[in-house]
C-alpha cells in the first residue's frame, strides 16, 4: 500500500485473484460508490497492469486500485458487477488492450470496428501497422 | 370515431406487439456529432438501445506517446474542441504534477480566466442546440439557438485577440500559458461578460415560461444519486442529481481556492434540474472572470525558459492524475512519465464518455421524442466520447 497522486488518495495493489474482493470492499466498506475511470498499462514483458479509480464524494477520498496480471496474462475479473460504469470503460480497455474481463456482460469493442484486427495501446503495436483499406 | 381501439392505438400510439428497429444516427441533427443509437422500440416507447460510438476515434493515447510535452498540448484541445481549454489545462496540469514544475501566480489566474470564458462559450453551444432539438416545441426552437450562437462569438472573439484562433487554442503549455493578454483585453472581458449576463436573464424568461419546455424536460431522464455516482457522472449532470460535487471545490487546483463562488446543486436529476444547475454555472463562471481580472497578480507567465527543440522538455519518472473541472464535468489525464521527453502511457478520462454512458440505464421505457431531449441535456462531445 503506499500514497500516491494528490490529495486524500491511496493506492492499492493487490494480485488479480483479490481484484473482485478489493472492489467490493472498497464499494462496501470505504463507500467508493463513485466510480471514476479504469484503464490499463503494458509494462512490456513484466505484462499488463489494470488500474482503476474510485471515490468516496462524501470524505473526498479517492482510491487507486491496481493488479498486475502475470506475463502473458489476459484473463482479469470484472468490476462491473460491483460499478456499472465499469461497462463501458472495460470494454475500451479491452479494445485497446485485449483484457478479457470475466464476467462483463457485454464484452465487444467499443471504439475500433468490431473486426478491427490487434489491440493498439499495447506496446507491441507499431503506431504506423498497415490496416485494409475502409470498407 | 366511435372505435374506442382506434383511438387507443392513435393516442398510445401502439396496440400490437411487434417491435420495430430503428437506427438513429450516426448523422443525426440531435446527435452533436456522430452517435448512433440503434433503438428497439413498440410504438413510441423505447423498450432497447444500443449505443454505438467511436467514429471519431483517433487514438489520443497513443498519439500522447509518440508526441512531446511541448507538442502534445495543442493536439489535447482536439478531444474536446468545443471546451479546447480545458482539455490542454488537463493535459499540462499532470505533466507538471509529474515533473514537480511550479506555476507562477499570473499564469494560474490567466488559466482560470480562460476556463470560464470557456465554459461560458460551451454552455452558450449546449443551451443553443439543445433548445434547436426540441425545436417546434419551443415555438421555432432556432430563436435561442441564434441568440447564444451569437453570445457564443462574442467569446470566441475574445479567445482570438487572446491566442489568434478561434475553437483550438494551444494556450496551455508545461510550466504555465503561451501568451499574456494584450493591452485593453481585460476590458472588452468585462463588456462581454456584462452583455452576457444580463442575456441570461432574457433567456431563462423565453424558456421558463413556455410550458411546452417545461413538459418536455420536468421529470424526463431522471439519473438517481446512486446510478450517477456509479455511472462516474461529473460536472452539471452529478450536481443536476443532488450530489454537490465540483472539483474547483473539492480538490482547488490552479488557485481557486482564491475565488468566491457557489456550487450549485438541484435534486430533481432530470434534464431541467440539468439545465438549472448550468444556468446557474454561467453566472457563477462570471463572477469568477470579474473576480480573476481584479486580483490578476503581475509576473512571468511561465516558469521555464523557452525551449530550442520540441524534445528538451523533460519529465521526470512518475505518474499522476490531473482532473479539471471542465464544461461537461471531471476532465482527467492520468499520465506516466518514463524521464524521457514523451509520456510512457496518457489515459484521458472523457467526462462526455463517462456521462454518456448513462444512456442505457435511462432511456429504456422513454418516448423517442424524450431521447432526444435527453441526450442534449447530457451535452456530449463526441470528440471527447471517442478521443
Amino acid at each position: 500500500m503506499s500514497a500516491g497522486g494528490e490529495g486524500p488518495a491511496l493506492t492499492v495493489s493487490v494480485p488479480v485473484e483479490r481484484w473482485l474482493e478489493l472492489g467490493r470492499f472498497a464499494k462496501d466498506t470505504l463507500g467508493c460508490q463513485y466510480f471514476n475511470f479504469s484503464t490499463a498499462v503494458d509494462w512490456k514483458e513484466q505484462g499488463l497492469e489494470v488500474v482503476a479509480r474510485v471515490e468516496n464524494l462524501d470524505a473526498n477520498f479517492h482510491l487507486t486500485l491496481r493488479t498486475k496480471l502475470p506475463a502473458g496474462e489476459t484473463r482479469c475479473p470484472s468490476l462491473v458487477p460491483v460499478w456499472r460504469g465499469a461497462n463501458w470503460m472495460e470494454r475500451e480497455c479491452y479494445d485497446m488492450f485485449g483484457i478479457l474481463f470475466e464476467g462483463h456482460p457485454d464484452l465487444r469493442r467499443i471504439l475500433l470496428p468490431q473486426d478491427w484486427e490487434g489491440h493498439p495501446l499495447l506496446k507491441s503495436y507499431a503506431v504506423d501497422t498497415p490496416h485494409p483499406p475502409y470498407r | 370515431m366511435s372505435d374506442p381501439e382506434a383511438r387507443k392505438v392513435i393516442e398510445m400510439g401502439y396496440a400490437g406487439s411487434e417491435r420495430l428497429t430503428m437506427n438513429m444516427g450516426p448523422q443525426h441533427p440531435s446527435a452533436h456529432g456522430v452517435f448512433r443509437a440503434i433503438l428497439s422500440l413498440e410504438g413510441e416507447t423505447v423498450v432497447d438501445i444500443d449505443a454505438v460510438i467511436g467514429y471519431l476515434h483517433r487514438c489520443h493515447e497513443k498519439l500522447a506517446e509518440t508526441l512531446t510535452y511541448t507538442q502534445y498540448p495543442s493536439i489535447a484541445s482536439k478531444t474536446d474542441y468545443v471546451a479546447a481549454m480545458t482539455s490542454e489545462l488537463a493535459y499540462v496540469r499532470a505533466a507538471e504534477l509529474v515533473g514537480k514544475i511550479e506555476v507562477p501566480k499570473r499564469a494560474q489566474y490567466l488559466r482560470v480566466i480562460a476556463a470560464e470564458l470557456q465554459r461560458i462559450a460551451s454552455h452558450c453551444l449546449w443551451l443553443g442546440t439543445w433548445t434547436l432539438d426540441m425545436g417546434g416545441a419551443l415555438g421555432g426552437g432556432a430563436t435561442i439557438f441564434l441568440y447564444c450562437i451569437r453570445e457564443r462569438e462574442w467569446v470566441l472573439d475574445l479567445f482570438e485577440a487572446l491566442v489568434g484562433a478561434r475553437l483550438l487554442y494551444g494556450f496551455h503549455q508545461v510550466g504555465g500559458t503561451r501568451y499574456d493578454i494584450p493591452a485593453g483585453w481585460d476590458k472588452k472581458v468585462r463588456d462581454t461578460i456584462a452583455l452576457v449576463e444580463r442575456r441570461l436573464d432574457e433567456y431563462e424568461d423565453m424558456l421558463e415560461s413556455n410550458a411546452f419546455f417545461q413538459v418536455r424536460t420536468q421529470g424526463v431522464g431522471v439519473v438517481s444519486r446512486e446510478l450517477a455516482q456509479e455511472i462516474g457522472f461529473s460536472g452539471p449532470l452529478i450536481r443536476g442529481s443532488g450530489v454537490g460535487y465540483d472539483i474547483r471545490r473539492a480538490e482547488p487546483y490552479s488557485s481557486y481556492e482564491d475565488f468566491d463562488f457557489k456550487v450549485p446543486v438541484e435534486t430533481a436529476g432530470d434534464c431541467y434540474a440539468r439545465y438549472r444547475v448550468r444556468m446557474a454555472e454561467f453566472r457563477e463562471s462570471i463572477k469568477i472572470v470579474r473576480q480573476a481580472l481584479d486580483g490578476l497578480p503581475a509576473g512571468p507567465i511561465s516558469s521555464r525558459p523557452g525551449v530550442k527543440s520540441v524534445g528538451q522538455v523533460r519529465i521526470a519518472k512518475g505518474e499522476a492524475y490531473a482532473r479539471v473541472e471542465g464544461a461537461r464535468g471531471e476532465v482527467g489525464c492520468y499520465l506516466i512519465a518514463d524521464g524521457s521527453a514523451k509520456p510512457y502511457r496518457m489515459k484521458w478520462r472523457g467526462a462526455s464518455f463517462s456521462n454518456l454512458s448513462v444512456l442505457p440505464h435511462i432511456l429504456i421505457g422513454c418516448k423517442i421524442a424524450d431521447v432526444v431531449a435527453i441526450m442534449g441535456s447530457v451535452d456530449p462531445v463526441f470528440g471527447e466520447v471517442d478521443r
